[in-house]
């Protein structure tokens, strides 16, 4: 991070600072290597859970496609093989597989017979979009809540701490179901059945992100409640700043350190809690082509889901991990 | 708004004597506590008070009063706590934020805590420029660089974009005073500014303080180090328990006080006027713990000196024996440090060597070197004549009885789920004669704990419950019971109170002139060191630059470090 | 819900040398668990009726006083059979949490005591684990082997394991680095004594807190599952059943899904919520 004036550093001072930056340079490249590695051994954990589809897959295949379950013979299974890919030996398939990944090639459906990413496809945008947009807010509210409620007497401060405990327990689906039964059932401000529209987001959005704000402001506010008694606040104080300055200037920065580091996992959470949420309101997204993937047997699509969170996740996680790095400088120094 | 700076006006008040500062019957509570029963006291510009005490005494509370964050469910009363003119009973929030940092302005001990590590230096410094609505942005960048060059920081460019971290203790206490001078406050509080601080920075520190002063600021010092006081402080204020047990200009106070207790707590700094003897008097009450009445002192003090009777010091059997260690660590960023230097010494049989060192001298790493809890890179200690480095931990295991240690934080060297019972007569278990039933290890239990002066009741006590000093006690009592020879005391006063560091030394002197128990005395206090000391060992980055017995070290430094360390320590010949 | 204390005492309780007092924010909490119990084990108790009879001149009633929850499409009482689904429920939870348990114990003892290579393996593998959100690896699970009660409690077993590891994990280095664990070297105990002795019963301490998180959310992830029509099979009055079969009347019957979400999310808060305060106690006696 440069600053005016940087030019007036003394050639002494500038070395320290160049190598920093090499060294973080560095850093990043390692999380990134280590990032890569995570999502194939993820891959690998799904071919091999392929290979667990009781009995033959190709005869699970027949079986679901035609609603029998009866033996095949060999002449019947042979086409399924070969389309597949089942008769080639085990450490090609794996190869195949893994190497298909870095071309966005995901498998092929066992019930649809076409590439998993088609199946996906135009439905993955929503269930990003509803996941991002979740996020954010649930930051907004736990800040919110903490900044007006964070050591401010017992009576709001454990108002404050009531709340988030109740609502970081809830479940996805009963949120879903009580802000719809409430907000657009009984108190019609909602459309019951929104789709992608703007308007028609905001129940889903809140359901996902109420008890993750909740989460998320216990983590902070507890790390915020210690960061308020450390000598550095006094001396903010000392110096004549008010009270709501120190909780801004101060207290902030250091308290979001646990929530950042939290937000990575919250992505994985939040995808899974989307599914849910499709379901509640109808919304198009992966979680109607998730549960009819589970319900027909269609492991590769569900695989292909499951990866692609997994992807999301360490993607989440890597800007995580650099963003922590930019707030925090001493972990830059270590 | 103006900087506020020292008029003609105040410069004749300070010569006439019109006081800065007034406090007249200050009460403070918490809750239905009473912390400070009703003090009083007064300073003047270019002069400094000094406020004394121990833990419990109501000096901090004092201070942060005088700006008013006394903390919350708080009640403060006093006739009159007055600030050139300013009443400062009848201030809002808001009205303080006007005082706090203009006119008063406060610094706090150990800037790695009272500063923002997240924050850059030179922000920290400006910020009460900024708060106070002075100067422009740039303007007072440069006036953040302006102050650390006058506080003496190096590249103060440099220094103000870096982060508190980055500076070495020094220079962040430094920049932590020059944010607190930073509009030029007619009245500095410092609370314990000095407190875990080298004795080479805090002579700096005080130098710092003493300019200021010379400036014509006021100071107000809290300390519980009346060495540290002498250096500055033109009057003194004892406290205990919330009440002024003492007060007068400090040449009075320091060298012919008038109450028992600032009596007892200059008899309890160890030093090397008090080798040899033990420090709390038997005349006169201990000062921690219990509450006599109001009793002059003596005249004399030369009277009540209780010297040791000591075993003489076997200098045919060397109990522990280090040669030539050395420990190199590597750190994460690969680059090798290294820790002790080639280190060697010799402890005799009822003999108490001490090392003393600054932080990062590399004493603590050699006092685990020397109990074998770390594995030298190279080098061997030898316990008792033999091999005790080079063996293996199987083979050790029955030699650890041999030799105990003592750390600075009992505490977290208990597990949290026992008793102090528990605590002993696992201990116990461990040495050559373990107890053979569960009766014997009670009744040998309490008699360790009456050794160290507690009481059977103390057995089913949890450390957590009981106060410092007795903590360290047990921690005596734990080291003791396998009757070992051989004890490593591991900054083992360095977090009591003065007093309590008194009774613990005591005890400890006691104990060796009992048990003829030999001590590897490791601390950073050189009056400590000196008082427990029969020879020296001064480390500085790894290397014993300097060993002898402790009156030749002490009295004839040949080292010019160590000739640095002993000019830097405060005394309280110097006020 | 125990922050809000009210500085009342209740009764005093024992439990060796910890003293319990029980105050509003813990009662409320206690009680329903105790229900919760008593449901699963005697459900007789809380109802006359059965789970499984049927009324058809009763069906679709709203909540009322002779059927507290009202009545689903086949005039089933829906108290009766959220108080009889209450076993199968808890089942799974514990089921869930048990197996998450023993794989996170087994996982974060070898990590942190081993450390080294050990610790970096276990650690890598715990992140690859991360990437598998619960309820999607359950799905996983159950598109391989279709939905049942085992698969359920697998799944969410699993699911639900890495994170207890890492918990354990944290738990047992905090430990290891301890000064007291350096002292009872120092005073000459071999290294098995030191794990016994202190490493052992102090990284243990948060488990009461850590189990009873699990068994609540895992019941919660077990009913998340049968919302999507996943879980168990009707008729069973599992939770999550009624869950899935009262989706299609959200709008119209809302209470056939609201009641036993109700139940679930009540009881899921009260078991976590129970389990912290428990582990506070502990933790403040023993500290």
């Amino acid at each position: 991070m440069s600053t005016v004036g940087e030019a007036a550093v003394p050639a002494a001072s500038r070395r320290p600072s160049a190598r920093r930056g090499a060294r973080t340079a560095r850093q990043i490249l390692v999380k990134v290597v280590s990032a890569v590695l995570v999502l194939v051994a993820a891959a690998s954990v799904t071919f091999f859970a392929q290979l667990l589809v009781p009995g033959n897959r190709a005869t699970a295949i027949l079986n679901e496609q035609t609603g029998r379950a009866q033996l095949w013979t060999p002449a019947q299974l042979a086409p399924v093989n070969r389309e597949f890919g089942f008769d080639k030996p085990l450490i090609v398939q794996y190869l195949n597989y893994v190497g298909g990944l870095f071309h966005g090639n995901l498998g092929t459906s066992y019930t649809q017979y076409r590439p998993v990413t088609q199946v996906i496809g135009a439905e993955l945008m929503p269930s990003l979009e509803l996941t991002g947009a979740a996020l954010v807010a649930a930051w907004v509210l736990a800040l919110a809540v903490i900044l007006l409620t964070a050591k401010r007497g017992r009576f709001v401060t454990a108002l404050g701490s009531t709340w988030e405990a109740l609502t970081a327990s809830l479940p996805t689906y009963w949120v879903g179901v009580v802000l719809l039964v409430v907000f657009a059932v009984e108190i019609r401000i909602f459309p019951v059945i929104g789709g992608t529209s703007a308007w028609g987001t905001v129940l889903p959005v809140l359901t996902l992100a109420i008890p993750l704000a909740g989460f998320l402001g216990q983590v902070t506010r507890d790390e915020f409640e210690k960061v308020l008694d450390q000598p550095f606040i006094t001396t903010a104080r000392t110096r004549g700043m008010g009270d709501t300055a120190v909780r801004l200037k101060h207290a902030l920065r250091h308290s979001v350190l646990p929530a950042i580091t939290l937000s990575g996992w919250a992505m994985g959470a939040l995808i899974s809690g989307a599914v849910i949420a499709e379901n509640v309101y109808g919304r198009p997204g992966i979680g109607q082509v998730l549960v009819n993937a589970v319900n027909t047997r269609d492991v590769p699509t569900v695989s292909g889901i499951v990866l692609v969170v997994a992807g999301v996740y360490v993607i989440a996680n890597l800007l995580v991990d650099i963003a922590y790095a930019l707030v925090d400088p001493r972990l830059r120094a270590s | 708004m103006t900087e506020v700076a020292v008029t003609e006006q105040t410069a004749v008040d300070a010569a006439t004597g019109t006081p800065l500062l007034t406090v007249e019957n200050l009460r403070i509570s918490f809750g239905k506590t009473e912390v400070v029963k009703g003090i009083s006291f007064s300073t003047r510009l270019g002069r400094c008070l000094a406020i004394v005490g121990e833990s419990g005494s109501g000096k901090s509370v004092t201070a942060r009063t005088l700006v008013g964050l006394t903390g919350p469910d708080s009640h403060v009363q006093a006739d009159q706590i007055d600030l050139a003119g300013v009443d400062l009973t009848r201030q809002s929030e808001r009205s303080w934020r006007a005082i706090r940092g203009r006119q008063i302005g406060f610094i706090l001990q150990d800037a790695l805590a009272s500063l923002d590590q997240l924050r850059r230096v030179g922000d920290e410094i400006a910020e009460p420029l900024k708060v106070h609505g002075w100067g422009t942005r740039a303007s007072r960048r440069r006036k953040a660089v302006e102050l650390l060059s006058s506080v003496g920081v190096p590249e103060p460019e440099v220094k103000a974009r870096q982060r508190p971290y980055e500076l070495s203790g020094g220079l962040r206490q430094r920049a932590l005073i020059a944010s607190a001078i930073a509009l030029d406050p007619k009245l500095i509080v410092a609370d314990e500014p000095t407190t875990a601080l080298d004795v080479t920075i805090q002579a700096q520190v005080l130098d710092l303080l003493a300019d200021s002063k010379a400036r014509g600021t006021s100071i107000i010092l809290i300390s519980h180090d009346l060495s540290v006081v002498a250096r500055l402080a033109d009057e003194v204020v004892v406290m205990r328990e919330g009440e002024v047990v003492e007060h007068g200009p400090a040449h009075q106070v320091l060298h012919e006080p008038r109450h028992e207790y600032t009596q007892a707590l200059l008899d309890a700094i160890p030093s090397e006027h008090t080798r040899g003897t033990r420090l709390v008097r038997p005349a006169g009450a201990a000062p921690g713990g219990t509450t006599p009445p109001y009793r002059p002192a003596k005249p004399d003090v030369g009277e009540n000196v209780v010297r040791r009777s000591r075993k003489p010091i076997d200098r045919d059997r060397a109990v522990l024996q280090a040669r030539h260690i050395t420990q190199v660590f590597r750190g994460p960023d690969k680059v090798d440090r290294t820790v002790v230097d080639d280190v060697s010494f010799e402890l005799f049989a009822g003999e108490t060597v001490g090392i003393v060192g600054e932080s990062g001298s590399g004493k603590t790493t050699t006092a685990r070197i020397a109990l074998s809890l770390l594995h030298p890179t190279s080098g061997e200690v030898l316990l008792h004549g033999q091999p005790w480095s080079t063996l293996s931990t199987s083979q050790r295991k029955p030699l650890r009885k041999r030799i105990g240690v003592i750390y600075q934080d009992p505490l977290s060297s208990f597990d949290p789920r026992w008793p102090v019972g528990r605590i002993l007569t696992d201990a116990l278990s461990t040495g050559s004669r373990p107890p053979s039933s569960r009766a014997e290890a009670r009744a040998r239990a309490i008699r360790l704990l009456e050794q160290v002066g507690l009481a059977e009741h103390h057995m089913a006590s949890a450390p957590l419950r009981l106060s410092g000093g007795q903590r360290q006690r047990v921690s005596i009592a734990r080291a003791l019971a396998p009757e070992p020879e051989v004890i490593v005391c591991d900054e083992p006063v360095s977090a009591l109170d003065v007093s309590i560091q008194a009774q613990v030394l005591d005890l400890l002197t006691d104990l060796q002139d009992e048990l003829g128990v030999s001590y590897l005395f490791i601390s950073h206090d050189l009056g400590v060191i000196h008082h427990m000391s029969d020879r020296i060992l001064v480390m500085k980055e790894g290397r014993v630059v300097e060993a002898g017995h402790a009156d030749e070290v002490f009295e004839r430094p040949r080292d010019p470090y160590t000739r640095r360390l002993l000019t830097a320590l405060p005394r309280l010949a110097q006020a | 819900m125990s922050s809000i204390s009210f500085p009342r005492a209740g009764a005093l309780a024992r439990l060796g040398n910890v003293r319990i007092r029980v105050r509003p924010g813990t009662a409320v909490p206690l009680l329903i668990v105790l229900l919760v119990t008593v449901a699963a084990v005697a459900p007789g108790v809380l109802t006359h009726r059965s789970p499984t009879a049927i009324d058809i001149e009763h069906t679709l009633l709203p909540p009322s006083l002779s059927h507290p929850f009202g009545t689903d499409d086949s005039g089933r009482d829906l108290y009766t059979r959220v108080i009889y689904g209450a076993r199968e429920s808890l089942g799974i939870g514990l089921g869930a949490t048990g197996l998450a348990m023993s794989i996170a114990l087994l996982l974060g003892f070898i990590a942190g005591l081993a450390g080294g290579l050990i610790d970096v393996l276990i650690n890598r593998i715990l992140e690859v684990a991360f990437a598998f959100p619960v309820l999607l690896l359950a799905l996983l699970l159950i598109a391989i082997y279709g939905p049942s009660l085992t698969t359920e409690i697998i799944a969410v077993g699993i699911g639900s394991a890495p994170g207890y590891a890492r918990m354990v994990r944290g738990q047992v280095l905090n430990v290891r680095k301890a000064a007291y664990v350096e002292a009872a070297a120092a005073l000459g105990h071999s290294r098995w004594a030191v794990i016994r002795r202190h490493l052992f019963p102090n990284a243990m301490r948060p488990l009461v807190a850590m189990i009873t998180l699990g068994v609540g959310q895992s019941i919660v992830w077990a009913s998340g599952l049968a919302f999507l029509g996943l879980g168990v099979a009707p008729p069973s009055p599992e939770w999550g059943a009624l869950l899935d079969s009262g989706r299609e009347y959200i709008t119209t019957q809302w209470w056939l899904e609201v009641m036993p979400g109700l139940v679930i999310v009540l009881v899921a808060l009260s078991i976590t919520s129970l389990g912290r305060t428990l582990q506070h106690r502990l933790e403040g006696a023993a500290r």
